[in-house]
């Protein structure tokens, strides 16, 4: 079982990135759950959404035992850190996160300057895409490769043909 | 000598009391609805109170029974489903603009495709007489027997309510005698034209005695719609796009 | 096979009763089902049907009184409160003899209660939930594949009995994600039914919808609906049973705490403990059958997102009350495996 968790400000695409990440785990033949914050969990403008991973039938969409988490802003830190398991990578935006920001000292921490480097590429809102990149080469959920296809699926079946989405996402893998 | 002959859809005379107007305005929506040439698609969704007693052997016509207040919205709902229908709401004026009035609103507000047929009696029939929003200032009813305090209750008037919404056509007439009740007819003829013609939302209001409830003579309640109900709700045509 | 596509439990549901022929829906925002209106809010025109955006609960469950009235596969949806006000409309459904489909996406608790997954509604759902003799029959999906599937069994019931059918369904299942199949588009055939209003030429017999008391059954009225209930008691009865037989503690759970409870069963035995589920999928009628194949239990134990427990009462009349019937639950999440299996152990003692 892996339990991911992504959070960040409404309109950052946590709830898209969670969705591509679940997309990829079906097509890589896993059982897969994906449940999204919703209502008064909105206010106050941030997001988040639960996706879990699994080869044995999921029972419930709720997180316990956080394997990572995408954190790409501060109080989605301090929101979602405690929850992670020892051992459990959290990822978050360089760029909004200070270096000396307090994070648990049993969890490995990268950083990545998301917000940067998708400015860089021209895809300014492809943010979340590095940070998804950034997870495939860090952890092993699935292959930078895995990854590229299934986000490549996801934007097709969309209707959405940008090849900078791409980009992000392979340049979110090299950090 | 005149012949005496029953609109085509009329199977009987129902069992409204004496001087009753329910069963004129029932009379007046078979011939329109024959005379359209729709009453073959036609579907009557009728309130469970003293109007529904036209769907125990008195109009031919497919009919809903909807509870009460919600004829509308059913009505809105069998039209949904079989767009090419005709489709009508008949009910009083406690089901329209009381307890139906939210659905009357939004009905209205959409300009939804229907005609509503309102009997203003100014008073809950079904229920023994009790005070509407209709009930007209110091008028007796058994829940205002010292005559209704107006300036508690207020007196609604349908026009004031939803006449600058995107209805169509809203009408008020009267079935005190024979042209007054030709004028009714042709109110309640557009009605259903506009729906024909896909216009959109028409209300036609019927002020109609009920000598039962209002402890008169039939002749007398008349009267009193003739004379005094008409202060408050006047006749005439109100829009008409 | 048709692939497997990521839907959400609710946006499932929408695209399943189209899918099983319905052209008409009248809804209201309310959270947790309020992706079906908006799903539907585009998708009901790309199929051709009617879709409205009601001015209240009430208003939607009338107008698909109207539609059902005229032989549409109508349906309508709703949480919680929401819920509480279609209750009018489902007993004149019910009472008129027409078929519809009203899905409850449950949350949690009383008046406003929470947004968040919950089963709070069981008791009005099961007993009726509005004024008069009826129940309806309720189906209580667990996942999202499992939505799409009943959506279609539940039109299927409702046209076979001519009764409202309920999709208890919850925010669990309803905001999830899961990977899912969709089954072809199937035709309903609005003509299908002779009762059905339409219109009626002048030399035939109109066609009345009203209280079937009225209409067709004045002095057989008691005989005809018991028989109604007890046939629909009789044959509809559905429910998973996972490793009951020889289970010491049978756990009985529905919707998403069932999913939960299922791998309850799994950790109890790799510890040495016997326990079972058995998983209602009707909760009316409530499957009595099951529990003759609890050969060995000593006890019950239901497993619930409310407070009271408000199953407890029919697994104590499934039994017979033969056996202590526990009850572990939790308001705000589904209870944890470790609490299921404490509850269930206690009542061995």
């Amino acid at each position: 079982m892996i339990e991911i968790r992504f959070a960040g400000f409404g309109g950052q695409g946590v709830l898209t990135t969670g969705m591509v990440c679940a997309t990829a785990g079906m097509d890589l033949g896993k059982n897969v759950t994906w449940y999204p914050s919703y209502g008064s969990q909105m206010r106050g403008g941030t997001a988040n959404c639960s996706v879990k991973f699994d080869d044995k039938a999921i029972a419930s969409p709720f997180l316990k035992n956080v394997d990572i988490l995408c954190a790409m802003n501060t109080p989605s830190v301090d929101s979602f850190q405690g929850e992670l398991k020892p051992g459990a990578v959290m990822f978050v935006d360089s760029g909004v996160v200070p270096e000396d920001y307090p994070v648990r000292d049993d969890i490995k921490v990268v950083r990545v300057p998301v917000n940067e480097i998708a400015h860089k590429a021209g895809n300014p809102r492809g943010a979340n895409l590095v940070m998804l990149g950034a997870m495939a080469a860090h952890t092993d959920i699935f292959t930078v490769d895995e990854i590229v296809k299934a986000v490549e699926k996801f934007f097709k079946k969309k209707g959405i043909d940008n090849p900078k989405n791409l980009e992000c996402l392979k340049l979110g893998a090299e950090c | 000598m005149a012949e005496v002959r029953l609109p085509k859809r009329i199977m009987n005379s129902g069992g409204w009391c004496q001087g009753c107007g329910h069963g004129v305005v029932v009379r007046l929506i078979a011939e329109v609805l024959d005379e359209l040439g729709v009453a073959d698609k036609a579907i009557a969704v009728e309130d469970v109170a003293c109007g529904s007693m036209s769907m125990s052997g008195v109009l031919n016509c497919d009919a809903i029974m909807a509870a009460h207040g919600r004829p509308i919205p059913v009505a809105n709902g069998a039209k949904g489903a079989r767009p090419d229908s005709i489709v009508y709401a008949h009910l009083g004026d406690g089901s329209a603009y009381s307890i139906g009035s939210a659905e009357l609103v939004h009905t209205a507000l959409r300009g939804d495709n229907m005609t509503v047929i309102v009997v203003n009696n100014t008073v809950y029939g079904m229920t023994g007489g009790q005070m509407a929003p209709t009930t007209l200032p110091a008028e007796k009813t058994a829940s205002s027997p010292k005559g209704k305090d107006a300036d508690r209750y207020g007196v609604l008037n349908v026009v004031d309510l939803i006449g600058k919404l995107n209805a169509t056509y809203i009408a008020r007439g009267e079935i005190y005698d024979v042209a007054s009740t030709a004028k009714t007819k042709a109110m309640i003829k557009k009605a259903f034209q506009n729906q024909i013609d896909n216009k959109g939302f028409s209300l036609v209001e019927v002020l109609a005695p009920c000598p039962t409830n209002l402890h008169m003579t039939p002749v007398q309640c008349k009267e009193f719609v003739h004379t005094e109900a008409t202060k408050f709700f006047p006749l005439g045509e109100f829009v008409d796009k | 096979m048709a692939e497997k596509v990521l839907m959400k439990g609710n946006e499932a549901l929408a695209e399943a009763a189209l899918r099983a022929g319905s052209r008409f829906y009248s809804g209201y925002p309310i959270t947790p089902q309020t992706e079906i209106l908006e799903y539907l809010s585009t998708r009901m025109a790309e199929v051709g049907g009617f879709f409205v955006q009601a001015e209240s609960e009430l208003c939607g469950i009338n107008m698909v009184f109207g539609a059902a009235a005229a032989g549409a596969r109508a349906f309508t949806t709703s949480s919680g409160p929401g819920y509480s006000l279609k209750q009018e409309g489902i007993s004149y459904l019910a009472a008129n003899d027409l078929p519809a489909v009203i899905i409850d996406v449950m949350r949690i608790g009383s008046g406003l209660g929470d947004i968040f997954m919950g089963q709070g509604d069981y008791w009005q759902l099961t007993r009726g939930g509005g004024h008069g003799d009826y129940r309806t029959i309720v189906l209580a999906p667990n996942s999202v594949q499992e939505n799409v599937e009943t959506v279609q069994l539940a039109f299927d019931l409702a046209e076979k009995y001519l009764h409202p059918v309920i999709i208890a369904s919850d925010a669990g299942i309803g905001q999830m994600m899961e990977p899912v199949e969709l089954p072809d588009f199937k035709d309903h055939d609005i003509n299908k039914f002779d009762w059905a209003v339409r219109g009626c030429k002048e030399d035939e017999p109109m066609r009345a919808c009203q209280n079937i008391y009225y209409a067709k059954h004045s002095t057989d009225y008691p005989e005809y609906l018991t028989k109604k209930y007890n046939d629909i008691e009789e044959n509809e009865q559905r429910w998973e049973s996972y490793q009951v037989e020889d289970a010491e503690v049978v756990l009985v759970a529905y919707g998403s705490s069932s999913r939960v409870a299922k791998d309850t069963v799994d950790t109890a035995r790799e510890q040495g403990f016997k326990l079972g589920l058995i998983r209602p999928i009707t909760l009316w009628p409530f499957p009595k059958k099951a529990f003759a194949e609890a050969k060995a239990a000593k006890a019950f134990c239901t497993v619930e997102v409310n407070i009271l427990g408000q199953m407890v009462d029919d697994v104590k009349l499934a039994t017979e009350g033969k056996f202590p019937v526990g009850f572990a639950g939790n308001f705000f999440a589904i209870p944890d495996p470790d609490e299921i299996i404490a509850t269930a152990k206690a009542l061995l003692k």
